[in-house]
C-alpha cells in the first residue's frame, strides 16, 4: 500500500458525501473527529469502505448488517460509535 | 480564452435519474454524450427515494391513468399543467414497464407481474376510494433505478465525467445555449464542455432550509446557474415538508410514531395540538401540525438554548412499545438526536423535504422563458428534467411516488427533443462567444483573492436560519417581508465569500463556496415569490390570505435574479387529450 498522501486525503473527504442525508451526517461527524486519527493502512480501509453502495452502507452502519472483513468492520465500529 | 475546450452532441449536468435517462436516449441514438456529475452517478440523491414510482398499470386493482391524472391535478392544489400532467400519467405504464426490460428488479406477484401498493393520495375513480399504484423495489426503488440507468449508460458508452462541477451556463449573444463551464475537481481546472444541447438535471435545493432530509449535495448548483445566465425560475415559494424531522439533523422520524400515541410538547411542557386540533390532536393532518408546531417556535414557546424545536414524547409508551412497535426510532434518535427516547423527548421541527417549482420546462423538457408577449419562449439548445425543472407537475405540492416518475418521464422525453433538435437544427455546433468562460474563471479568481470577507459556514447558517424561520410551512406577510430584507443581507454577504484553502487539487472548501453561491439565488428566488404570493395553495399556507384564490392566483410566478423581479404565466388549462379537470376545494 503506497503512503496516502494529503491529495489523497482530500478525495476521501469529498467521496465522504454520499447520496443519503443520513450518511452524509455520520461520515460528516467521523471527519470532524476520528478521521485525522487514521493511520495509513485504516484510510486505506476507509476508502474501501466508501465504494460500498450508500444504502448497504447504511445498514452496515445502522447496525442492521456486518461486513465479512475484520479490517472494514473496524471502521465500521468507528463509525457506529461517532 | 486559454481555457481548454471540449466538444459533444450533448451534455448533461447531473447523473441522478432524469440524467441518466436522458444521457441513455441520447446515447443509444448514436449521438456523442457526456455526463457530468459531483458524485459517483449511483451516489445521487435519487437513491433515497424509497416509496416507489407509480403508474396505473392496474396489476392489482383497476386503474386508468385519468384516475392518477386527476389524483395529480388535486394534489398539486390546481397549479399543475393539465398537457404535462396529462403526458406523464399517460406515459407512466410505458415507463414503468421499459424499467422492468432494462432489468430493474420490481416486486412481483405470484403471476409475476409487477406488484403496486397503496401510497397517500393515490385513488380509483377520481378520489372515491384509494388504489395500489406505486411499483416499488423492496424499500429501495430510487437504489435500483439508479443502478439499472448507470449500467444501461456504461453499454451505451454515454461518458462520465466524475467529481465535476458545472459552473455557469454558456450562451451565446442571440441567447441560445451553446455549453456549460465545469471545475474539475481532481486538477482544479477549468473547461469549456461545448455543445449542440445541454440538459440540466440537477436535482432539488433542499440545503437552503436549516430542516432538511435532502443529502448535501443538493444545493441548487442548475438553478443557480440559471440566474446567473438571466433565466427565470418558477413556482419557488412552493417546497414540500415533513412535521418531525430531527432537529439540527434532518433525518425523518416516521409518522408512526405518533400513532403510536408519541406526542409533541413546547418549552412549557404542554401537549400544543390540543390546543389547535382538540378533536385530533397530535394525528392532525401532516401540514397542519407542521405549522402549529412552527407557530409554538415563532412564539416564543420553542425548545433548546436557541428555542428553535419542540419534542416529541414517548417514554410513556415504555420500552417494550418502542422497541417492539417502532422499530429503528430509537436507534436513529440515539445517533442522530443524542437522546434515548426511552428515557428522553426527541427534539423535532418541520424538515423541507422537496422542491415543486425549478427551471420551467414544456412536457418536451424544452427550457422556456418569456419573450415579448410570449410566456414560453423555447430557450434554444437548453433542456432540464427532475427536481431542478418545473413541468409543471407537482403545481403547489407534489404527490408521493411521482417524483421518480417525473424523472424518467421527462428525462426520456428531453432526451428525445434533444435527439430532434440536434438531427433537424444543429448540423455543427455554434460558435462560443469569446468571453464563455469570462465569469466563472472571475468567481473563482474572487473567491481565491478575497480578504476580510466572509467564512462559507457562517453565511450559510444565516441563510439556512433565515429561509427556515421566514418561509417555513408558517408564512405570514409581516414574517415573509422581514425574510426579503434579511436575505438579502445574506446575498451581500455572499459576494464576500472567502476561503483559507487556495490550493488547485481538490479544494473541496472552494467547491462548498462555489455551491452556496448556488443556494443563496435559490434562497432569494424562494422569499421573493413567496411574500409576493397573497393566497394559501398547496404547500404555499399563508396566514393572512389562508384562502386559494384561483380568480386572481392561478398562474406560475417567474423570479429573474437580474432585478429580483417576479413575473407570471398562465397555468396550462388545456389537457393534450382529454377534458379539462376544473378546480375544487382541496378535501380528502
Amino acid at each position: 500500500m503506497s503512503e496516502i498522501d494529503a491529495t489523497e486525503k482530500k478525495r476521501i473527504r469529498w467521496r465522504s458525501r454520499r447520496g443519503l442525508l443520513e450518511l452524509d451526517i455520520v461520515l460528516e461527524r467521523f471527519l470532524a473527529s476520528g478521521f485525522d486519527d487514521l493511520d495509513q493502512g485504516q484510510l486505506a480501509d476507509y476508502r474501501r469502505l466508501l465504494q460500498l453502495d450508500d444504502n448497504d452502507f447504511l445498514d452496515v452502519v445502522n447496525g442492521k448488517a456486518d461486513l465479512d472483513d475484520a479490517a472494514l468492520m473496524a471502521i465500521v465500529r468507528l463509525l457506529r460509535a461517532v | 480564452m486559454g481555457v481548454p475546450v471540449r466538444r459533444f452532441d450533448a451534455v448533461i449536468v447531473g447523473g441522478g435519474g432524469a440524467g441518466l435517462r436522458a444521457a441513455l436516449q441520447l446515447s443509444e441514438a448514436g449521438l456523442k454524450t457526456a455526463v457530468l456529475s459531483k458524485v459517483f452517478p449511483t451516489r445521487s440523491h435519487t437513491v433515497a427515494a424509497q416509496g416507489g414510482i407509480s403508474a396505473s398499470l392496474g396489476n392489482v386493482q383497476e386503474d386508468h391513468w385519468q384516475w392518477h391524472m386527476y389524483d395529480t391535478v388535486k394534489g398539486s392544489d390546481w397549479l399543475g399543467d393539465q398537457d404535462a400532467i396529462e403526458f406523464m400519467c399517460r406515459t407512466a405504464p410505458d415507463a414503468v414497464v421499459e424499467l422492468e426490460h432494462f432489468g430493474m428488479p420490481f416486486d412481483r406477484l405470484e403471476n409475476g407481474k409487477i406488484y403496486q401498493r397503496p401510497f397517500g393520495g393515490h385513488t380509483q375513480h377520481n378520489g372515491k376510494t384509494p388504489v395500489q399504484r406505486a411499483c416499488a423495489a423492496a424499500d429501495r426503488t430510487g437504489h435500483a433505478m439508479l443502478h439499472t440507468l448507470y449500467q444501461r449508460n456504461v453499454r451505451a458508452n454515454t461518458q462520465f465525467f466524475v467529481e465535476w462541477m458545472a459552473l455557469d451556463l454558456i450562451r451565446d449573444a442571440e441567447g441560445d445555449v451553446v455549453g456549460v463551464t465545469a471545475l474539475e475537481m481532481e486538477t482544479g481546472e477549468i473547461y469549456v464542455l461545448h455543445a449542440k444541447a445541454v440538459l440540466f438535471a440537477t436535482g432539488g435545493a433542499g440545503r437552503i432550509y436549516a430542516a432538511s432530509t435532502n443529502a448535501f449535495i443538493n444545493t441548487g448548483d442548475g438553478l443557480g446557474m440559471c440566474v446567473r445566465a438571466g433565466l427565470p425560475l418558477e413556482d419557488m415559494e412552493f417546497w414540500q415538508f415533513h412535521p418531525t424531522g430531527v432537529a439540527g439533523a434532518g433525518v425523518l422520524i416516521t409518522e408512526g410514531v405518533r400513532g403510536e400515541g408519541g406526542i409533541l410538547l413546547n418549552a412549557n411542557g404542554e401537549r400544543f395540538m390540543e390546543r389547535y386540533a382538540p378533536n385530533l390532536k397530535d394525528l392532525a393532518p401532516r401540514d397542519f401540525v407542521s405549522r402549529s408546531m412552527e407557530l409554538e417556535v415563532l412564539e416564543g414557546r420553542g425548545c433548546g438554548p436557541h428555542k428553535d424545536h419542540v419534542l416529541l414524547k414517548l417514554d410513556h409508551l415504555g420500552p417494550d412499545i418502542i422497541n417492539q412497535r417502532l422499530p429503528g426510532i430509537r436507534e436513529i434518535a440515539i445517533k442522530f438526536a443524542g437522546v434515548d427516547p426511552i428515557k428522553e423527548p426527541i427534539p423535532v421541527i418541520p424538515t423541507c423535504h422537496y422542491m415543486m417549482g425549478g427551471i420551467p420546462t414544456n412536457y418536451r423538457g424544452e427550457v422556456v422563458a418569456p419573450k415579448g408577449d410570449d410566456p414560453e419562449v423555447r430557450v434554444n439548445g437548453f433542456y432540464a428534467a427532475g427536481e431542478c425543472a418545473c413541468a409543471s407537475v407537482h403545481g403547489a405540492n407534489r404527490l408521493g411516488t411521482n417524483s421518480l416518475l417525473d424523472l424518467v418521464v421527462f428525462g426520456k422525453s428531453a432526451g428525445d427533443s434533444m435527439i430532434k433538435y440536434i438531427r433537424e437544427e444543429m448540423p455543427t455546433w455554434k460558435d462560443l462567444p469569446a468571453d464563455a468562460a469570462d465569469r466563472s474563471l472571475a468567481r473563482v479568481a474572487r473567491l481565491d483573492g478575497q480578504t476580510g470577507g466572509e467564512e462559507v459556514a457562517d453565511v450559510r447558517a444565516a441563510m439556512q436560519r433565515t429561509v427556515q424561520s421566514r418561509a417555513g410551512v408558517f408564512r405570514n406577510d409581516a414574517n415573509l417581508k422581514l425574510g426579503v430584507d434579511e436575505i438579502a443581507q445574506v446575498a451581500d454577504r455572499a459576494r464576500l465569500l472567502q476561503i483559507k484553502d487556495k490550493s488547485k487539487v481538490f479544494n473541496t472548501a472552494r467547491v462548498e463556496a462555489l455551491e452556496l453561491e448556488n443556494l443563496v439565488e435559490v434562497a432569494v428566488a424562494t422569499l421573493v415569490a413567496a411574500e409576493a404570493r397573497k393566497e394559501s395553495r398547496g404547500a404555499h399556507a399563508h396566514d393572512d390570505y389562508p384562502k386559494r384564490d384561483d380568480d386572481n392566483w392561478m398562474k406560475h410566478s417567474l423570479f429573474f435574479g437580474s432585478d429580483r423581479s417576479l413575473r407570471y404565466k398562465p397555468v396550462h388549462t388545456k389537457p393534450l387529450s382529454v377534458d379539462y379537470i376544473p378546480p375544487k376545494e382541496r378535501t380528502f
